[in-house]
C-alpha cells in the first residue's frame, strides 16, 4: 500500500489455515508497539481471519493489495 | 482492550480429523491472545503420546497393540479403510498447504497452549506418565477441567 513500509514481511504464500495466522500471532509478539507487519498470504480464508484476528486482539488493519497470486495485507501493532 | 477471557477445549476424540479440529482451534486462540488450555480425556490422549508401545496387564497391552498412540497413528473418523484413508488424508493435506498434526501440535506448544491429560483414561488404558510428551504440564482428574471451563469464555467439546 501507498506510504506504507513494513518493518517486517511475513511470507505465507501456500499456507493454510491457520498458519498464517499462528505466524502472525508469533512475529507480532516480537513487534515493537507501532510497527507494520506485511503478511504475503494466497489463503482465501485469511481475508476474513485477518480481519476477525485485528478486531479480536485490538491491533490496527490497515490494508490490502491485491499483488495477483496472493495479497498483502498490512497490521500495525496497537500501542 | 477488554480483559480477555479463555478457551478450554476437552478433547476427547483421538480420530485424526478430530484432533486437526482441536488443534486448530486452540492454535487460533492461542494466536488471539487467550489463554487456551486442551484437556485430553479418553481417545484424545492418543494424540499427545510419544508412540511407544503401552499397557501391563494383558488388555491394556491389548489396546497399546491396536492402538498405541502418537499422531502419525490417527486415523480420520470416517474412509480410514485400515490406514489406506489416513495416508490419503494427508497427501491431500500436505497438496493443499494444510499444515500437518505434527507442525498444528508444535504451533500451540509455541504459542504457549496448555496440555492436560485425563488421569483417569490414563489408569483404565495402562497408560503412564512416561508415555506422554514433556510438553503435558499434569496429570489431572475433571475438577481441574471445570477449573479452567469456569475461568473460559469458550469451551469447546470435541
Amino acid at each position: 500500500m501507498q506510504g506504507i513500509t513494513p518493518d517486517k514481511v511475513q511470507e505465507s504464500v501456500g499456507q493454510a489455515c491457520p498458519m498464517p495466522i499462528v505466524h502472525m500471532a508469533k512475529n507480532m509478539r516480537i513487534m515493537a508497539p507501532g510497527q507494520v507487519l506485511e503478511i504475503k498470504a494466497d489463503d482465501e480464508g485469511a481475508h476474513a481471519d485477518m480481519r476477525a484476528w485485528c478486531e479480536q486482539t485490538g491491533n490496527e488493519f490497515l490494508g490490502e493489495e491485491n499483488a495477483g497470486e496472493y495479497f498483502r495485507y498490512f497490521i500495525r501493532k496497537k500501542a | 482492550m477488554a480483559e480477555k477471557k479463555g478457551t478450554l477445549i476437552i478433547q476427547l476424540s483421538g480420530d485424526f480429523d478430530k484432533v486437526f479440529a482441536g488443534f486448530t482451534l486452540a492454535s487460533a486462540a492461542a494466536a488471539a491472545g487467550m489463554p487456551t488450555t486442551i484437556f485430553f480425556t479418553f481417545w484424545g490422549v492418543k494424540a499427545i503420546q510419544k508412540g511407544n508401545l503401552t499397557g501391563k496387564g494383558f488388555m491394556g497391552r491389548m489396546i497399546g497393540l491396536m492402538n498405541r498412540g502418537g499422531l502419525q497413528r490417527l486415523g480420520p473418523s470416517k474412509f480410514n479403510f485400515g490406514g489406506i484413508g489416513r495416508w490419503m488424508f494427508k497427501k491431500m493435506m500436505a497438496a493443499k498447504g494444510v499444515a500437518g498434526l505434527e507442525e498444528l501440535r508444535q504451533a500451540c506448544i509455541d504459542l504457549g497452549v496448555k496440555f492436560y491429560a485425563c488421569k483417569t483414561s490414563m489408569d483404565v488404558m495402562e497408560i503412564r506418565r512416561e508415555d506422554l510428551i514433556d510438553e503435558v504440564i499434569d496429570v489431572v482428574g475433571a475438577a481441574t477441567a471445570m477449573k479452567y471451563a469456569d475461568a473460559a469464555s469458550v469451551q469447546y467439546f470435541i
